[in-house]
């Protein structure tokens, strides 16, 4: 270990003497690690935002909405979901384990003592809870009691408490929302922000009060989340849940869907497909990159065996094996493409940091601990991969030749 | 120690083949005090570099301590140079960007000595030929002679059996040269097998024994008139 240790200090040394050579000759492993460690950084920080926004929605939940076309918005005629249709999830299809519609409450300003806002009003059931994640982080979701008995309560996000200066625990409190006053019985756990759009600037309140307060509107947008009981099933399931909307909505045979099932995650699932193909994509450029760079370092070490012809020879008048000084060099090879690696690291820390920084509301940059330590790894790898011929041509040197060599 | 029998030595350069040694048998004694003398490309060097496993020769053999040499591997040889034999060189050949004490160091990194003992090791050798306040020197912060003691200390820091120099005086003024010529008298006088390699007949008359080589044959081989102390 110590000779191991000292054969290093040698390694260092010999690199410090040419300290510009060494930086230029490593520029291509330390250019190459830093592109990878700047681009994973930011999409690795982007898809953790992603995936921890999303994480509360379970893989076996499916989500029905309308298909609207941008022709459909133009004409005035939109596809809206029923409660016809909800009804038909949920007491004609089978494999579904519980349904949790979400009806827009368009209901206007939300008052609290003189204070004004406008968050996004939701009618749900207790169903939302366990299928859409959302959780309170004081007091209690809906109820189906608050659902059976129509109760004007209402759980509201924390940009709604804050912005109405509601106190810190606003339960018990009354808010005027529309015309009707609701009581507040629960505080939405913080969400923050996705894609600069708050998370928290919303309330719920009982589906069947949403649906009698709002049922003279044009304008009410429903969706309806469904979790199937067999997570096996669920194309299955899809299948015979579209056939029944079909069926509810008397869509001819023939006729396209005017509506949609889509898994709830698979957002989730495409963005993870892009970070995938950006990563693969990008690990090709860093090959190629550490390949040039490695090429590079066999150059020079190439130069530097010639350079150290005579040194060589000398050392093994010394009494130097091949492999000592096969050691050497490979140590050499291996410390240069590593120094420039972790250099390489280094900077794409922080290239990733700065470019996170510069995009507003983008998430901040991340690399996992795993990432730097492979990519010091691979470099120290290339160092050693092509050192070898600049190495075994320093060992196999003839001490005589060697010694003579000006 | 040293038993040279019929040693020949052919560089082939291109289709042409030039003899360097042609049949030289040599015994060296333990404590023996040799000049290898003889004109320039006479085969003085070829055979030194022989004599330290540094080189191999085409035919002939070598003895060396009783070990036949032809039948070592390449470890093995680098094993003899580093244990056996002690070179200084004409041109000093220290390592350049090393200090004093780590080119005297050297030669016991090969042997795998703990770093302490190595460099108390390398620092008595460097006090014995009188550069004890120069360790931290680097070789161009060094006069000639200076450096040619440094290669000294380098030779014998290994305690070897044989001490080889090829011209050590070739680079050095006259002063120097005695310096240098002085210190191996001295190693001698303990007990070291010395052989040097020159043409300088002031030189060679510092040793006992004098073998003249003439194109790759020993000519002549005569122990040297006491010499006045
Ligand atoms: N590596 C070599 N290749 C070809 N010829 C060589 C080589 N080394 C030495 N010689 C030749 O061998 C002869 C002896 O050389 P050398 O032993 O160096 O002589 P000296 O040391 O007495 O001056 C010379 O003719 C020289 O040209
Ligand atoms: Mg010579």
């Amino acid at each position: 270990m110590n000779h191991l240790a000292e054969a290093f200090n040698a390694a260092l040394a010999s690199l410090n003497a040419h300290r510009l050579r060494s930086f230029l000759t490593t520029l291509g492993i330390l250019i190459g690690t830093m592109a990878v460690i700047a681009v994973v950084s930011v999409l690795q920080g982007f898809s953790d935002s992603i995936s921890s926004q999303f994480s509360d929605l379970g893989s076996n939940t499916l989500t029905l909405e309308a298909k609207n076309e941008q022709e459909n918005f133009r004409r005035g005629q939109i596809n809206r979901l029923s409660f016809e249709d909800v009804d038909a999830l949920r007491f004609k299809v089978s494999g579904i384990e519980r349904v949790a519609p979400i009806i827009s409450a368009p209901l206007g300003a939300t008052l609290y003592r003189g204070r004004s806002v406008t968050p996004q009003v939701l009618g749900a059931t207790e169903e939302a809870q366990d299928v859409l994640g959302v959780d309170t982080s004081i007091g209690r979701f809906i109820t189906a009691s608050d659902e059976r008995n129509s109760r004007r309560v209402v759980v509201i996000g924390t940009d709604v408490r804050n912005e109405l200066r509601m106190p810190e625990n606003p339960i018990g409190e009354f808010i005027l929302i529309g015309r009707e006053w609701f009581r507040v019985v629960g505080l939405l756990e913080k969400r923050g922000e996705i894609f600069g759009f708050s998370q928290d600037n919303r309330v719920f309140i009982p589906f069947s009060v949403a649906r009698s307060l709002t049922g003279t509107f044009e304008r009410t947008f429903m969706e309806v989340s469904f979790t199937v009981t067999n997570l096996a099933e669920v194309n299955q399931v899809k299948e015979r849940a579209m056939r029944t909307v079909r069926a509810s909505r008397g869509i001819e045979p023939g006729k396209p869907d005017d509506f949609e099932i889509k898994a709830a995650d698979s957002f989730v699932k495409q963005f993870n497909r892009i970070t995938a193909t950006a990563t693969a994509v990008l690990a090709g450029i860093v090959g190629i990159s550490l390949l040039v760079g490695g090429i590079g370092i066999m150059n020079i070490m190439l130069v530097s065996v010639t350079e150290r012809t005579r040194e060589i020879g000398i050392l093994k008048a010394l009494g130097a094996t091949r492999r000592d000084i096969l050691v050497q060099f490979l140590l050499e090879a291996a410390l240069l493409s590593l120094l420039g690696g972790l250099i390489g690291i280094v900077l794409g820390l922080l290239a990733g940091m700065g470019i996170a920084s510069l995009i507003p509301n983008f998430p901040p940059a991340h690399v996992p601990i795993w990432v730097m330590i492979a990519a010091a790894g691979f470099s120290a790898l290339v160092g050693v991969v092509f050192g070898i011929a600049p190495a075994s041509k320093a060992a196999k040197l003839d001490p005589i030749e060697a010694l003579r060599y000006e | 120690m040293i038993e040279l029998q019929g040693i020949v030595k052919r560089y082939v350069l291109g289709d042409e083949t030039v003899l360097a040694l042609a049949g030289v048998d040599v015994h060296i004694g333990r404590n023996e005090y040799v000049a290898l003398i003889g004109p320039s490309g006479s085969g003085k060097s070829t055979l030194m570099n022989i004599i330290g496993c540094l080189d191999s020769a085409s035919e002939g053999r070598y003895i060396l301590n009783g070990r036949d040499t032809s039948s070592l591997s390449e470890d093995e040889l680098a094993a003899v140079r580093n244990q056996e034999i002690g070179f200084v060189f004409q041109s000093f050949h220290l390592l350049p960007r090393q200090t004093a004490l780590q080119n005297v160091m050297q030669p016991l990194v090969y042997r795998r000595m703990p770093p302490a003992e190595r460099r108390e090791r390398a620092a008595e050798a460097l006090r014995k030929v009188g550069l004890g306040d120069r360790l931290d020197h680097r070789p161009n912060q060094l006069s000639g002679g200076q450096r040619q003691r440094v290669a000294v200390a380098r030779a014998l820091v290994g305690e070897p059996s044989i001490l080889l120099a090829d011209e050590p005086t070739g680079n050095l003024d006259s002063r120097t040269s005695a310096e240098i010529m002085s210190l191996f008298d001295a190693l001698h006088a303990q007990g070291q097998t010395v052989v040097i390699v020159t043409h300088e007949p002031d030189i060679a008359a510092h040793c006992r024994r004098t073998i003249r080589v003439l194109d790759g044959h020993i000519v002549e081989d005569y122990q040297n008139p006491a010499r006045a102390a």
